[in-house]
């Protein structure tokens, strides 16, 4: 059958659909084959790669249809897991509550932060420049020293906030800052603050850096009359890769919020003001040992994580227009 | 140049065009006004390490150190020195986390974003997008399997469990990636005509042309090692590392304030100091650290 197509209609012979299939498959044989130097460098990080953060979210995903208390086999239980935490788990709804708060306020916040003190810090000389720089980035990889935060809300007349506010006569009596549950969520807010300038800050400042000036010359002979439509015509257009690699960055960061609150308000904190989704998973993962309980609830989370990155992508990609 | 002059220089706006004065001042005034927000804490830390107790101790708290004095290092190094695990253990295994876990991301990572900038072979964009959205989720999400991959392994209580997921930080990747991009291929076709193989292309061309992106890789992946307390993998004291021991401290409470303070100052000076050393490096690399729409 093939030999005839092959020898009297060779125009014909993609549309038959066999050989040319053969040979496409022959082709990617081929080019595999060529670059196999290329795969074996790509190996080690990609095995590694795969094997913890690949397989993990298939592994988990298919786990939270599970129950697993890692003594007995895993027994299939189909969306319990999803039911119990959505219709059955009060707590859960206190933690989702809290990390969208915490979402809502830092991750705009700290985006904007980000980039407003990149903006400022790049009309600067040089030196000061730098000097600033460190100033913003030095909270973020100061090495998980957010514990200092403690001393400014200790709970007796020693704390920084509280000594300050009987000096100024606002207190009589000191308050026990961390073990109220009035001002648990708002104080994990700013300490993740101070602590959110990170990458995304360093990427705004280096991008800042290379937008193309003459374009500003060019805007202010086209009519544009002030800093902010310059900003909004030609600053934040020429940097949009990196507006979407900052948001990303800060995104992510702002659904994970979960060492500051247990750093400062203890885990389990005060009624629960400073659960998020990251506590309760640890709760179960690592103290209960509901595996298909807690992979349920990791499952959401990464949900809710990639769904507001992919939304917001779409919303930055109307900037400048 | 002086640093008065300096600053002068820096505060005078820039030569440009439609700038109100008014504006420029209360602009500048926001980023002095929370530039102060971000560095206090790490002043009083400072100043608290050098505190003696009386001062410490003080109502209304007192900001800045009067009579600096080393009082409370040497009581962590009493506090330490009475420990069951003496202190310097805690500090070869952070060391050897951090060290391990850096250079060999550095290496692992460029030797996997070199094929992936420079060439197109099958599965290489596939392979890109899968790091890219992994960058949309925090380690958090894969916790449990990852505890479960590691028990398997047997690598629970050991330094493997926190090094060996580090070398794969996808965020190094991509950045790697995107810094590779930029050499010209006319370079690697040079060295390739002149006869070398892609492994030697690789460390001779390409890994001396991306120092700067090593540079960047380390500061984001130090001061996580270096700040890292063993989580849920590591139990045993004697395996335990720098930042875990110095919590351990800190738990004391108000009493150890002083000591608290110098253990902060402790763990936030050597992540400080690289990137001062790096700066210029890490915000070079950055530049290139953008998404495609």
């Amino acid at each position: 059958m093939v030999q005839i197509h092959n020898t009297t209609e060779p125009a014909l012979q993609g549309l038959a659909g066999g050989p040319l299939k053969e040979s496409r498959l022959a082709q990617l044989w081929k080019d595999i084959k060529k670059s196999k130097h290329y795969y074996f460098m790509m190996s080690p990080y990609m095995i590694i790669f795969f094997l913890f953060t690949v397989i993990p979210v298939v592994v988990s995903f298919g786990l939270s249809f599970f129950y697993f208390n890692m003594l007995e086999t895993p027994r299939f239980i189909g969306w319990e897991n999803y039911s119990r935490l959505l219709l059955g788990d009060d707590v859960f709804m206190i933690a989702l509550k809290n990390t969208f708060l915490f979402a809502v306020i830092t991750g705009p916040l700290s985006y904007i932060a980000c980039f407003l003190f990149a903006w400022l810090i790049n009309e600067l000389s040089p030196f000061v420049r730098s000097l600033m720089t460190l100033v913003f980035y030095a909270p973020s990889i100061s090495g998980n020293v957010f514990f200092i935060w403690l001393i400014v809300f200790s709970g007796d007349s020693y704390g920084y906030l509280n000594g300050f506010l009987m000096k100024i006569g606002v207190l009589l009596e000191p308050i026990q800052w961390l073990q109220n549950e009035k001002y648990i969520l708002a104080i994990v807010i700013i300490v993740q603050l101070w602590l959110s300038l990170g990458t995304s800050f360093l990427a705004f400042i280096a991008g800042l850096q290379t937008v193309d000036q003459t374009l500003f010359e060019a805007g202010a002979m086209d009519g544009i009359r002030n800093r902010w439509q310059e900003l909004w015509f030609i600053t934040l257009p020429s940097m949009r890769p990196q507006l979407m690699f900052g948001a990303v960055m800060q995104i992510t960061a702002s659904f994970a919020v979960a060492e500051v609150s247990i750093a400062l308000a203890g885990f389990p904190s005060v009624n629960y003001a400073g659960h998020t989704v990251v506590t309760h998973l640890m709760d179960y993962g690592t103290l209960r040992f509901e595996m298909g309980y807690a992979s349920a609830i990791a499952t959401i989370l990464f949900a809710i994580m990639l769904g507001t990155n992919m939304m917001t992508q779409k919303l930055l990609r109307k900037v400048g227009e | 140049m002086t640093l008065y002059s300096r600053v002068i220089g820096a505060l005078r706006p820039q030569k440009r065009l439609n700038r109100s004065f008014a504006v420029s001042f209360m602009l500048f005034g926001l980023l002095l006004g929370f530039g102060a927000f971000m560095v206090l804490p790490l002043i009083y830390t400072v100043n608290n390490a050098f505190k003696p107790l009386d001062e410490l101790f003080i109502f209304p708290p007192r900001f800045l150190v009067r009579n600096p004095t080393l009082e409370n290092f040497t009581d962590l190094m009493v506090i330490m020195g009475n420990s069951w695990v003496p202190f310097t253990r805690y500090i070869a295994n952070t060391l050897l986390i951090t060290l391990v876990g850096t250079a060999g991301h550095i290496l692992l990572a460029s030797a996997a974003a070199y094929p992936l900038a420079k060439f197109k072979f099958p599965g290489s964009s596939v392979l890109f997008k899968i790091v890219v959205l992994s960058l949309m989720f925090s380690p958090h999400v894969t916790a449990i399997p990852n505890y479960l991959v590691m028990s398997q392994l047997g690598w629970i209580n050991t330094q493997a469990a926190i090094i060996v997921p580090s070398l794969a930080f996808s965020l190094g990747l991509f950045l790697m990636k995107q810094f590779m991009e930029q050499i010209p291929d006319a370079l690697i076709e040079a060295a390739k005509i002149d006869g070398a193989n892609e492994y030697r292309v690789f460390w001779q061309i390409v890994m001396p042309n991306v120092k700067p992106a090593w540079l960047t890789l380390m500061i984001l992946q130090f001061p996580a090692l270096w700040g890292t307390d063993g989580g849920s993998f590591i139990y045993s004291e004697n395996l335990k590392t720098l930042h875990y021991a110095l919590s351990q401290v800190i738990q004391g409470g108000i009493a150890r304030a002083g000591v608290g303070a110098a253990v902060a100052l402790l763990l936030m000076t050597v992540p400080i100091l690289l990137f001062i050393i790096s700066q210029s490096s890490v915000i070079q690399t950055m530049a290139t650290s953008g998404m495609k729409e």
